[in-house]
């Protein structure tokens, strides 16, 4: 039974929420990983779940969008299934990074922050995602690939068509 | 998976479980795993603050300040709770150590924490991961169900009556600024990732209010390992006065990028072309990022340098994260600062005036730049800038993209001036952004 | 705390221990620069203007947040500060936009003095202005983001000072944007909006012109206009609000009101109406002719003609059916000097008791309950170490003292108890709340003799202060005061000037300074009848039996406020006083064009008994001061004026002669000015003529500083009833007037501001106030 008496969120993650308020000496804490996993369950982060996170923290709802606003990784508005992150900072640059990130918008058809039209992929050019000694490296949704080329980015790619694919397809 | 690489010139303390799948609790404990915070919780507090004073250990993270004394900064006696916050935020470009640490040996995170919160009386312990590390959130997750299960962590320690600590796990969600310790305890408490004014310091006043000890990763797993061999003994693997080991992250144009881990005070000339094999291709080198973006560059002939916080600070430029970044002639250097540049404009939180505006200025002037629109002027106001952030700002942040800038714009100036006239590198890295609408950060 | 001695720019300095470095040097005439540092909010140390060299420090410090310390010495001036300071401008001024011929900051604008002061006006930057349009954001509050310093003066002012918490900061780095509480995604028109008290704070604390509002924008240049500080003429509080004046063809038009002299008792703060709702005195429906009721219509006619219908009528009428047969209403509204003149017309010009007002609070019984006691002043509520507040809602009925509650609150720990029949907002910043039903305050008074943990909380308070409602009275006042005898009081009514109405006697069964209808004092010069009258109530019902053959009603419109059936007022001759065709006023057999409160000198008093000064700002032509248009009617009633207003040289008695201050036919008033050394005033429309026989006559007033009032100070005034008669229950006559911020009794109406923001409020999806 959770907390909230109708929440947006799945009784799984809504049970999880009702736990995760109790951990921290105080309970705002619980803030941004609320977000966070709010926002990998939906997607992004909506206005829904801004306003039952609020509630759930006893916060302003604009208390929750200002913070929400400060970290890259939260999203308003829906990327694809799959989220490609190329990172093209300075240890990844020197080893092709931006090559890499042509080829993803070559590929894909699409640029920084755009969306495949099935929904299937999004395109993101990050900064340093912490593996630059396996330069150039990528992540997709939470999934590290590194030592990359274009022809092993093809692979990676292929990798979350097919998941697509047994998972029921195309992505909502 | 990270590939692990080796040496015969490393010694392997932090790194000596890696690869034996000693995110294993019951192999972390085969190799002397939570003997370290048995002995702590034995012989108490003097004893830990004592023994990581000897070791000579200086932060990890990039600032360098000694583990021991900023552990004995925190009052004995405090009406509010106190706290040990692990930094694993590894944000700093160039920088993947602490990567590997919590994918092959997160006990050593685990039991650091321990030992930290039993030397300044804490009961609670955070481990903080950058939002983008959330596999290795998992595993460190898994580790700390581990530890409960087998009483090492909760109530009563080890058997020990009386003794409890807890540790939660939180992740991050996208911001470099995150890692300054200031901004790091406000992202835990769910703010936004500004730092705080200090004084007070967070020994005193931290997280909730509360005397707070913040260590890098890192810095953390080390305290284990120096608890059994001894501070001593930890000490004399390194330099003067910079004791111990460390975990270097040599990437860019090298013939064998990874993870090594050497004595303070290597020779860097022999980690760039022994250990990590020198310029890939056979190339020649341009210049070396030394301890991570925020690292004054090296010419080619200024790396015989001893890797430790005092000879690398003396060399004008600093030992950092450890993120040695290598250059070969290839590169153009108008494009790396400019790259370089763009990364801090932004992560800048924005609270102040000179980084926030400061690096915004410079990322469009080094854009038009780059972009074919430059004047000789524009080296001049570049650098203006530069020198006009440093030490003004409020955090460190400031300094950390301006020292870089003008590594790039004194040391290579001719390289800037040359690019005037139409001079280029054979394999540009950067597509030619066009001077426009500036892109904004954050969820928007 | 010991003392701390330092030295800046070789002066040797002293301070107590904990002292901000800046404030330190702001009280010995250093003078350091700061966007972001405000007092009275949390430290922010973002600007980095107020950079100083403190020997021994590695890098240049923030004055803000170094606390001085015991052989500092500090430098801050100096090329190398100068050049920091220059360059911390040249970076701001690098995407802020070219706006300044147009922004309404201009002139007044803080990064336009350091700019001047630190040489940063040579510009190189030659990149693209990070650029976002401008947004309304409320009829109130416009953000142009490209304007913005990111000093979070507007985001601490709302939160920390006005608790309401509507602003925030969005994004990051140079991205980064103040943000209002509703995202234009949830919103009307689909831009961002702010659902908020609409109190302008925000846009006078930015130092630049980021913020600006609504009713100001665009209209004129800073330099076109005289600025005028005179006392808000909407709640009891008594803020001093500085009005923008510029000439027109109809005399002189306020454009612009905010806070922009500081010295008030409100010192930083002023709420919507204070600052915007000046507009009605601009409206078009402005009465500005005298009307007379001629076939059924009221008609335009010439001064002469209207006052000397109503002066003859009124006199015809008081010979012939008695004056007791007339009623005075007068305003919450109107100045001291006005009310005490009208009450003075009434009982000598006339000779009737029949005086009342509209009674926002029980003014009376308090006198009474008080008695020989001090009394709280407004300046009371900011330093009280504990409150106990009954009744009421101050942050809507009374915000500055909301204000004083929270700041109090939030800097020096001060302690709240509250008692409320309502969940107030103040209830986040109470120490104690317990709840008191709608009726039940008389029985709640009882428990507060102790037994209960509210009671034993509140009576531990050596140093309180009471604050009430006017939920609170007849009875009720006196047990309280009984209960907390070292306690200080307060009640606040509604309405500028409510208190000074009761302290002038505005009413049927007291005289000035709540003295007794025979009161001595008065009574000799007065010679009024020791009978009581008929309360406003019974003026009505006296009117709808067919016996009030006249009202003369000022400032006020009770037609509408208690719902009088217009048909009862057909049998009374009815003359009114007012800016607006009111509902009283439509009714009317003659309508005089009156001036408001913005448009007159005098004085008013606050719900705490503080006298302030108005000063007149504005002009219209065609309207007359109440003062002058009471004294023109007495003229034509055929009432001898001197002895209505003391003014002129040689008054009645010739000093001279053999008849001295002694035989009590010479002018009592022209002895107590030579012994107070005033002079006489000249002029028959002077209310300080009036002011001068105030402060002879009316306990507690007599204890006024003259050159305090006209320095611009308030100054407290004890109601001092001295020996009251009982008073009789009144609890019924007590009306509140139930406003809200975004509300003024009459004037609402006639009030676009008010109008509009009412509106923006009203269309909000949710609510996103913090105290929900």
């Amino acid at each position: 039974m959770s907390a909230i008496a109708e929440s947006i969120f799945t009784p799984e993650l809504a049970a999880r929420f009702d736990k995760l308020v109790t951990i921290y000496p105080l309970k705002r804490s619980a803030l941004v990983p609320m977000l966070l996993y709010a926002q990998d369950e939906i997607g992004y982060v909506s206005d829904a779940a801004v306003a039952e996170i609020a509630q759930r923290l006893d916060l302003l709802e604009l208390d929750v969008r200002n913070v929400l606003s400060y970290y890259s990784m939260l999203r308003t508005v829906p990327a694809g299934k799959y989220n490609v992150q190329v990172c093209t900072n300075i240890s990844c640059m020197l080893r092709g990074g931006f090559e890499l990130l042509q080829h993803c918008k070559d590929t894909l058809h699409i640029g920084h922050k755009g969306v495949t039209p099935d929904g299937l992929f999004s395109l993101e050019e990050v900064e340093c995602i912490g593996a630059c000694c396996w330069a150039p490296a990528v992540q997709v949704n939470y999934d590290f690939h590194e030592d990359l080329t274009p022809a092993k980015m093809d692979a990676v790619l292929d990798i979350y068509r097919a998941k697509a694919k047994t998972n029921g397809g195309e992505a909502k | 998976m990270p590939t692990l690489v080796s040496h015969p010139d490393e010694v392997k303390v932090i790194s000596r479980r890696f690869g034996t799948g000693a995110a294993d609790i019951e192999k972390y404990i085969e190799q002397d795993g939570y003997k370290a915070a048995q002995m702590a919780l034995e012989n108490g507090p003097e004893w830990i603050l004592n023994t990581m004073k000897a070791s000579g250990l200086r932060g990890r993270g990039g600032a360098g300040f000694p583990t021991g004394m900023k552990w004995s900064f925190v009052p004995k006696e405090s009406a509010k709770p106190k706290y040990v916050l692990v930094n694993g935020d590894e944000s700093e470009p160039g920088t993947c150590k602490d990567h590997v640490i919590f994918l092959h040996d997160p006990h050593a995170v685990i039991e650091g924490t321990m030992i930290a919160g039993l030397a300044i009386g804490a009961k609670m312990g955070f481990i903080y991961l950058r939002g983008e590390y959330r596999y290795l959130l998992n595993i460190v997750e898994k580790a700390v169900a581990d530890a409960y299960a087998k009483g090492f962590l909760g109530k009563n320690i080890f058997g020990k009556e009386g003794v409890d600590f807890d540790i939660i796990t939180q992740t991050g969600a996208g911001a470099y600024e995150v890692g300054e310790e200031s901004a790091l305890m406000e992202s835990l408490e769910g703010k936004r990732g500004v730092p705080r004014i200090k004084p007070p310091f967070p020994a005193v006043v931290g997280l909730y209010g509360g005397p707070t000890v913040i260590n890098n990763a890192e810095t953390i797993a080390a305290a284990p390992h120096i608890l059994l061999m001894g501070g001593e003994a930890y000490a004399k693997l390194g330099s003067e006065r910079n004791g111990g080991t460390r975990l270097f992250g040599i990437s860019g144009h090298v013939e064998r990028p990874g993870v090594y881990e050497l004595p303070m005070g290597y020779s860097m000339r022999k980690a760039i072309y022994d250990v990590a094999g020198g310029i890939k291709g056979g190339k020649k080198l341009k210049a070396v990022v030394p301890g991570g973006a925020s690292c004054p560059v090296l010419r080619a002939d200024e790396i015989d340098v001893g890797l430790d916080f005092d000879q690398m600070a003396k060399a004008g430029t600093m030992l950092g994260s450890g993120g040695i970044v290598v250059l070969d002639e290839t590169v153009s250097i108008v494009e790396f600062a400019l790259r370089t540049i763009r990364f801090y404009q932004h992560e800048s939180c924005g609270w102040c005036i000179p980084c926030r505006e400061g690096t915004d200025w410079i990322k469009k002037t080094l854009t038009r730049f780059h972009a074919g629109g430059g004047n000789k002027k524009d080296i001049d106001n570049i650098q203006y800038l530069a020198e006009n952030m440093m030490g003004r700002t409020f955090c460190p942040l400031g300094d950390a993209a301006a020292m870089p800038t003008l590594g790039f714009v004194k040391k290579f100036r001719k390289e800037f001036e040359e690019y005037l006239e139409g001079a280029r590198v054979e394999h540009p890295l950067i597509q030619i952004q066009p001077v426009g609408e500036p892109e904004l950060a954050g969820a928007h | 705390m010991p003392d701390v001695n330092f030295t800046v720019d070789g002066q040797k300095l002293t301070a107590p221990a904990g002292t901000l470095l800046i404030d330190a040097c702001k009280s010995a005439g250093i003078e350091i620069p700061a966007f972001c540092y405000y007092p009275g909010l949390s430290l922010q140390a973002a600007c980095r203007m107020c950079v100083v060299r403190i020997e021994k420090a590695p890098k240049l410090a923030t004055a803000c947040t170094t606390t001085v310390a015991e052989g500092m010495n500090v430098t801050t001036e100096s090329p190398e500060i100068a050049q920091a300071r220059k360059a911390t401008l040249q970076m701001l001024l690098g995407n802020h936009p070219l706006d300044c011929p147009v922004c309404d900051a201009g002139g007044e604008c803080e990064l336009q003095d350091m700019t001047f002061k630190y040489g940063a006006a040579d510009s190189f930057y030659a990149e693209p202005k990070n650029h976002r349009d401008e947004q309304k954001w409320s009829p109130v509050v416009y953000f142009d983001r490209p304007r913005c310093i990111l000093c979070y003066r507007c985001v601490r002012m709302c939160g920390e000072g006005m608790d309401v918490f509507a602003l925030g900061i969005q994004n990051r780095g140079s991205s980064s944007v103040i943000a209002p509480n509703v995202p234009a995604q949830l919103s009307p028109e689909d831009i961002p909006n702010l659902d908020c008290e609409q109190c302008g704070m925000c846009i006078d604390a930015c130092p630049v012109g980021a913020l600006t509002s609504g009713a100001y924008r665009y209209k004129t240049r800073p330099w076109e206009m005289n600025h005028v500080a005179t006392v808000c003429t909407h709640c009891g509080d008594g803020c001093k609000t500085t009005l923008g004046v510029r000439s027109v063809s109809e005399g002189s038009e306020i454009i612009r009101g905010d806070n922009r002299d500081k010295s008030g008792i409100n010192g930083d703060f002023l709420c919507n109406k204070g600052r915007y709702a000046f507009d009605f005195a601009n409206n078009i429906e402005r009465l500005t002719s005298p009307l007379i009721r001629k076939d059924g219509k009221l008609k335009p006619v010439s001064w002469e003609e209207a006052l000397t219908y109503a002066g003859t009528n009124l006199r015809k009428l008081r010979d012939e059916r008695g004056a007791d047969s007339i009623g005075v209403i007068g305003s919450n509204r109107t100045t001291n000097e006005e009310n005490y003149l009208l009450q003075k017309f009434a009982r000598t010009v006339i000779g009737t008791n029949n005086i009342d007002h509209h009674r926002t609070a029980d003014y009376a019984a308090f006198a009474a309950a008080v008695a020989g006691k001090a009394t709280a002043s407004q300046r009371d509520i900011l330093s009280a170490p504990a409150v106990l507040i009954i009744g009421g809602d101050p942050t809507v009925q009374a915000p500055l003292t909301a204000w004083n509650l929270r700041t109090a609150v939030r800097l020096n720990q001060a302690r709240l108890y509250i008692a409320n029949h309502g969940d107030i907002k103040l209830k986040r910043q109470a120490k104690a709340f317990t709840e008191v039903t709608e009726f039940g305050y008389g029985s709640f008074i009882d428990t507060l003799s102790g037994g209960n943990e509210f009671a034993d909380a509140v009576r531990k308070e050596e140093k309180l202060v009471v604050l009430l409602g006017n939920e609170v009275r007849g009875a009720n006042l006196s047990k309280l005061t009984a209960a907390f005898p070292d306690a200080k009081f307060a009640l606040l009514a509604d309405y500028a000037n409510s208190r000074g109405a009761a302290d002038m006697g505005m009413l049927p069964d007291v005289l000035p300074g709540y003295q007794p209808l025979g009161a001595a004092a008065f009574a000799d010069e007065y010679k009024t009848s020791g009978n009581p009258g008929l309360n406003l109530v019974e003026m009505f019902d006296a009117a709808l039996s067919g016996e009030l053959s006249a009202l003369y009603v000022v400032g006020s419109n009770p037609v509408a406020r208690y719902n009088i059936e217009p048909a009862s007022l057909a049998k009374t001759f009815l003359i009114v006083q007012d800016l607006f065709l009111t509902e009283t006023a439509l009714l009317a057999d003659v309508v005089f064009p009156a001036a408001n409160l913005y448009e007159k000198s005098g004085s008013v008093t606050n719900s705490y008994g503080d006298l302030q000064l108005v000063s007149k700002a504005a002009d219209k032509a065609g309207t007359r001061s109440d003062f002058e248009l009471i004294v023109r009617l007495a003229d034509k009633f055929g009432h001898e004026i001197k002895q209505l207003v003391p003014f002129g040289k040689g008054l009645r008695a010739d000093m001279g002669q053999s008849r001295g201050a002694q035989s009590g036919e010479a002018d009592r008033h022209s002895i107590w000015l030579t012994a107070n050394n005033m002079e006489p005033k000249l002029s028959p429309f002077d209310p300080f003529a009036i002011l001068d026989e105030i402060q002879r006559l009316v306990p507690g007033y007599d204890k006024l500083r003259r050159l305090q009032l006209l320095s611009g100070n308030d100054q407290h005034i004890e109601p001092n009833a001295g020996d009251l008669v009982q008073i009789a229950n009144r609890n019924d006559l007590v009306l509140p007037s139930h406003d809200t911020l975004f509300t003024s009794g009459s004037l609402t109406r006639f009030s676009p501001q008010l109008q509009d923001v009412q509106r923006h409020q009203d269309r909000e999806v949710a609510d996103h106030l913090a105290a929900d």
